[in-house]
């Protein structure tokens, strides 16, 4: 048996997905209206679960209010309100959902071992209600 | 890396009841009670990719392929239709919500790419719902 607790946050930022290099046809080929070059914004949902031994005595897994500020410095503050472009995360790595959940894996799994008895299991970006993005465990 | 998995959300509204083929309308009603009447539901049903995002499109399946798969598959197949009426799988088996999970299984299965199929959620209602997980 393991015992996993989720958060949920969320930041509206914008993007533009597309590969620079590419002509504007190869770009709409591939991400269709999402390639339009003056972007489109979503108010994204962040997930964070993790896991680990519970606390015996505050009955915890984790401070949750020491995961939300960390969420907030690492990952809301940096990319809220933001053309998701601009960041250096995704200088490289077009900000795709799924690029985006493997850049909140990056910036949380670290910082969330060294600082609690806890682990980063999984990471879900809901882009909309309908379509989410996830790493890390399926169960 | 770990892969990455993306999950796309679509809703049917489609009718059913159950009832066994090898019993009559009172037997069907003693068994199974309101559920052999003819009633309905709006079904959510999640469906779950996994891959390696490619590494020039940073996607690890094109969303509209997705949405075009499951257009073709499933509202085509399911949305408002009788599940024991207009499909004939489940002439023969109860539209339990497990057994029309696996069925959206194996229809999933064979119509998307080889071994992209993660998971499948199928919700019946708010407070309920079955998932299939594929073994790795």
């Amino acid at each position: 048996m393991r015992i996993a607790v989720t958060r949920r946050y969320g930041f509206p930022a914008a993007h533009v997905l597309a590969r620079p290099e590419w002509p504007p046809a190869r770009n709409e080929r591939v991400y269709g209206k999402c390639a339009n070059p003056a972007g489109h914004g979503h108010d994204y949902g962040v997930e964070v679960t993790v896991a680990g031994p519970l606390d015996p005595g505050s009955g915890r897994v984790v401070d949750p209010a020491w995961l939300d500020a960390l969420v907030r410095e690492r990952v809301i503050e940096r990319l809220s309100h933001r053309l998701l472009n601009d960041d250096p995360a995704f200088r490289e790595a077009v900000p795709t959902a799924e690029n985006i959940a493997r850049f909140v894996e990056g910036a949380l799994e670290g910082p969330i071992a060294a600082g609690s008895r806890a682990r980063l299991v999984r990471v879900r970006i809901l882009e909309t209600p309908r379509n989410v993005f996830e790493t890390g465990e399926l169960r | 890396m770990a892969p990455v998995r993306l999950t796309r959300a679509i809703e049917f509204a489609t009718s059913l009841r159950y009832a066994r083929p090898d019993l009559g309308p009172e037997e069907n009603r003693a068994l199974f009670g309101r559920l052999a009447s003819r009633h309905g539901h709006n079904y959510r049903l999640e469906v779950t990719v996994e891959g390696e995002p490619d590494p020039a499109t940073g996607m690890v399946m094109d969303l509209a392929e997705l949405k075009q798969v499951l257009d073709a598959e499933i509202m085509a197949r399911f949305d408002h239709r009788d599940l024991v009426d207009d499909t004939p799988y489940f002439a023969k088996c109860l539209p339990t919500p497990e057994n029309f999970a696996l069925r959206i299984r194996q229809i999933l299965l064979e119509a998307l790419p080889p071994g992209a199929l993660a998971r499948i959620r199928l919700q019946p209602d708010e407070d309920h719902w079955v998932e299939v997980i594929e073994e790795r």
